[in-house]
C-alpha cells in the first residue's frame, strides 16, 4: 500500500507527515450505483467524515456527497489579479527607474504593457491555481487524520472509508454490505 | 457522447484501460530503440554544429546584411507553433467538452512542453554567446541594459516563458492520478518513482473535488493564453515596418498557421506511438478523421489568409508591399513560397474527401507535408521578406542556408524526439483516467440485465 515514499523522518515529524491509520471499516465497491446507495445511506446513518475513493472523477458521487464548490476557484482569482498588478507594477516602474522615449512614445505607456500585464495574469492564476489544488488536497488528507486505500481504487474499482472504532465497527460493515459492497474489511 | 461512438464498449473496460495504457511503459520493442538511436544521432550532430558556431562564429550560418534573421529563428517560430495544437487539444477542447480529445490529449500536451522546450533553444542560438542569455531578462541593472517593454522582443520572451511554465504544469496536474493508476500496478524501483511523483495521489473525493475544479481553470486560463502566445511571436513581425511583415492579419493568421502545423505534428507523432504500443483500440480511426478536420479547418483559414495577403497588397497600391509579394513569388526564392502555397493552400483542401480523412497512411504523408509546408511559411516570411526588402533595393541578397543551419535544425528535431520518445516510454502517454471518463461507468443495474458482460 505505498501511496506516499515514506521518508525516514524524525519521530516528531513522521507523526505530522505519516500518522498513523485510523481506524474504520473499508469497503469496496465494484458498481458507481451501489458506491452511490452506500453513499445515501451512511449521510442518512449520520456519517459525514467518510472518504470515497473512484478512478476517475464522477458528478453522481459528488452530488450524493452533497460537497461544496472547492476554494480553488479563490486562488485562481486572486493569483489572476496579483499577477495582473505585478505586470502593471514591473513595466511602469522599471520605465519611470530609466526614462527613455522610445519610438515618440510616452514613458510610461500603457497599450504595449497590456501584452506584460495579460501573460502575467495568465502566469500568476495557473501558478496560484496549482497551489491551490495541493493546498487544499493536503489540508484535507490531514483533516481525515489518515487513509486506508487499496490499490485497486485507480483500476476499476470504488472505495468508502469509514472511520470508527470497534464499538460502530459492525454496523458500518453491515450497512456496507447491505449497499452492495463486494469486500469489506477493518483496518 | 463518446459512450455511443465506441465500437466495442464491452472489451474496454476500465480495467482494459488501465493495463493497455500500463503496458506501454514495458519494454517497447526494437523499433522504438531504433527510433531513439536516431533521435540521439541528430541531436549529436546538432551539438557539434552548435560547437563549430561557437568557436567560428554566425556567419558559419551565413548571416549577413540584410538577412540577420534566418534559419534559426525560422525554426523557433516553427516550433512554438508545433507547441499549439497541444494546448488546444487539451484545453480548448476540453472547455468544448470533446469526448474524443481524452485518447490523444496526453500525447499532444507532452509534445507542447517538448517543442517549446525545443523552440526556446533558438534565440539562444541565435544570440551566439549563449552564456549572457541572461543579459534577455528584464530587470534594472548596472549593466547600461535597459529593458524596453515596448519591443514585441520582450514580450515574446513574457508570452513563450508563460506558455512553457503554465503548459508543463498542466501537463504534469493531468498526469498525477495516471501515475498513481501505474503506481498501484508497478514492482521494485518503478513503484518507489511513481509513489513520488503521485505525491500520494489515491483518488479521494476531496483530491477529486479540488483536482477537477483546478483543471477547469487551468484550462480556461491556457485558452486566452495559447491564442496569445503565436500572436505575440507574430507582432515580433508585425511591429516591424518591412514589407510582408507589417499587416494586422498576422496575429490571426499566425495561430491558424500554428494550429495547422501542430495537428500535423499530433498525427505525425500518434501514427508510430500507436502501431508501437499497440493502442490501436483507444486511438481510433476517428481521432484520426477528427485531428485531419481540424486540419483541414485551420489549413483553409491558412489558405484565406494567403489570398488576403496577397489581395491586400495589390489592392492597397502601396508599390513596396506589392515588390515584396512580387518578389516572394516569383524572385529567386520561388521555389520555398511555392511549397508553401501548394503544401497549406492547396493540400489540406484533400481532407474534404473521407476517403483520404479515415486513411491512416494518407494522413501520414499528408501530415509530414504540412510540416515541411509550415516550416516554409516562415522561411518565406523571414527570410525571403528580409532578402528582397523594397527599401534598400541595393543591399539585396540571396541567402541560401548553410550545413551550420541544417546541422542545428537537424540537432532540434533529434532533441524533440528524444524527449518525446523518453517521455511515451516512462510515463502514462494516454490519459487512464479520462480515456475511462467517456466509458459507462460499471453498473449493477446493467450487469443485472446482462448488457454487459
Amino acid at each position: 500500500m505505498t501511496t506516499h515514499l515514506r521518508l525516514p523522518l524524525p519521530k516528531p515529524l513522521q507523526e505530522i507527515f505519516h500518522p498513523p491509520p485510523t481506524p474504520g471499516v473499508l469497503g469496496v465497491f465494484q458498481y458507481l450505483d451501489a458506491t452511490l446507495d452506500a453513499i445515501k445511506k451512511l449521510r442518512a446513518a449520520g456519517h459525514t467524515d467518510f472518504t470515497v475513493y473512484s478512478p476517475i472523477p464522477r458528478h453522481e458521487i459528488e452530488d450524493a456527497l452533497g460537497q461544496a464548490v472547492s476554494p480553488v476557484r479563490m486562488f485562481t482569482l486572486i493569483g489572476g489579479i496579483a499577477g495582473c498588478a505585478i505586470g502593471a507594477w514591473l513595466t511602469l516602474w522599471m520605465s519611470a527607474d530609466w526614462p527613455i522615449v522610445v519610438g515618440g512614445k510616452p514613458v510610461g505607456s500603457i497599450p504595449p504593457y497590456v501584452v506584460i500585464m495579460f501573460e502575467m495574469t495568465i502566469l500568476f492564476g495557473a501558478l496560484s491555481t496549482i497551489l491551490g489544488i495541493l493546498f487544499n488536497s493536503a489540508f484535507a488528507a490531514r483533516r481525515a487524520g489518515t487513509i486506508q486505500y487499496d490499490e485497486r481504487f485507480t483500476n476499476d474499482r470504488f472505495g468508502i472509508f469509514v472511520p470508527g472504532g470497534a464499538d460502530k465497527a459492525a454496523k458500518i460493515e453491515s450497512l456496507l454490505r447491505d449497499a452492495g459492497a463486494e469486500e469489506v474489511r477493518r483496518g | 457522447m463518446a459512450e455511443a461512438q465506441r465500437p466495442s464498449a464491452s472489451r474496454v473496460t476500465y480495467d482494459y484501460v488501465t493495463r493497455t495504457i500500463a503496458r506501454t511503459l514495458g519494454n517497447p520493442g526494437r523499433g522504438y530503440f531504433l527510433l531513439l538511436g536516431a533521435a540521439v544521432t541528430l541531436l549529436a550532430i546538432g551539438i557539434i554544429t552548435l560547437l563549430f558556431l561557437l568557436r567560428y562564429g554566425l556567419g558559419l550560418a551565413g548571416y549577413s546584411h540584410p538577412v540577420y534573421w534566418a534559419v534559426f529563428i525560422t525554426c523557433f517560430v516553427f516550433w512554438v507553433g508545433i507547441a499549439h495544437s497541444g494546448t488546444l487539444i487539451s484545453a480548448i477542447l476540453f472547455l468544448f467538452r470533446s469526448g474524443w480529445r481524452t485518447a490523444i490529449y496526453r500525447t499532444a500536451e507532452a509534445m507542447t512542453v517538448f517543442a517549446v522546450m525545443t523552440a526556446a533553444l533558438f534565440p539562444l542560438i541565435h544570440i551566439g554567446r549563449q552564456w549572457y542569455f541572461y543579459w534577455t531578462l528584464p530587470y534594472p541593472n548596472e549593466r547600461g541594459l535597459w529593458p524596453n517593454f515596448k519591443s514585441p522582443l520582450i514580450w515574446d520572451e513574457f508570452a513563450i516563458g508563460t506558455y512553457f511554465t503554465v503548459s508543463t504544469v498542466f501537463l504534469i496536474m493531468g498526469l498525477i492520478p495516471d501515475i498513481a493508476a501505474v503506481r498501484d500496478l508497478a514492482t521494485g524501483w518503478r513503484k518507489k518513482l511513481y509513489a513520488l511523483t503521485s505525491i500520494g495521489w489515491t483518488g479521494s473525493n476531496e483530491q477529486w473535488r479540488h483536482y477537477t475544479r483546478g483543471y477547469l481553470y487551468l484550462a480556461a486560463l491556457a485558452t486566452p493564453l495559447v491564442l496569445s502566445v503565436h500572436s505575440v511571436v507574430s507582432w515580433d513581425f508585425a511591429m516591424a515596418i518591412v514589407p510582408g511583415w507589417h499587416a494586422t492579419i498576422f496575429a490571426p493568421y499566425f495561430v491558424a498557421g500554428a494550429i495547422y502545423s501542430g495537428c500535423g505534428m499530433v498525427i505525425t507523432l500518434l501514427t508510430p506511438i500507436r502501431t508501437l504500443f499497440g493502442l490501436e483500440e483507444l486511438i481510433t480511426v476517428k481521432h484520426f478523421e477528427n485531428l485531419a478536420k481540424l486540419c483541414l479547418l485551420t489549413g483553409s483559414i491558412v489558405g484565406f489568409s494567403y489570398l488576403t495577403e496577397n489581395f491586400i497588397a495589390w489592392f492597397g497600391g502601396n508599390p513596396t508591399e506589392r515588390a515584396a509579394f512580387w518578389y516572394r513569388a516569383f524572385g529567386p526564392f520561388w521555389w520555398a513560397s511555392w511549397t508553401m502555397y501548394i503544401c497549406n493552400g492547396f493540400l489540406p483542401l484533400l481532407l474534404w474527401f473521407k476517403k483520404i480523412r479515415t486513411n491512416i497512411t494518407a494522413l501520414f504523408v499528408i501530415s509530414i507535408f504540412v510540416n515541411i509546408g509550415m516550416w516554409f511559411e516562415r522561411y518565406v516570411i523571414i527570410v525571403v521578406s528580409l532578402a528582397g526588402e523594397p527599401y534598400e533595393p541595393w543591399a539585396n541578397a540571396v541567402y541560401n542556408p548553410t550545413w551550420a543551419d541544417w546541422g542545428i535544425m537537424a540537432g532540434s528535431f533529434g532533441w524533440f524526439f528524444m524527449w518525446f520518445l523518453l517521455f511515451v516510454k516512462n510515463f502514462p502517454a494516454v490519459s487512464i483516467s479520462e480515456v475511462k471518463e467517456v466509458l459507462p461507468p460499471p453498473k449493477r443495474q446493467a450487469a443485472r440485465s446482462g448488457a454487459r458482460k
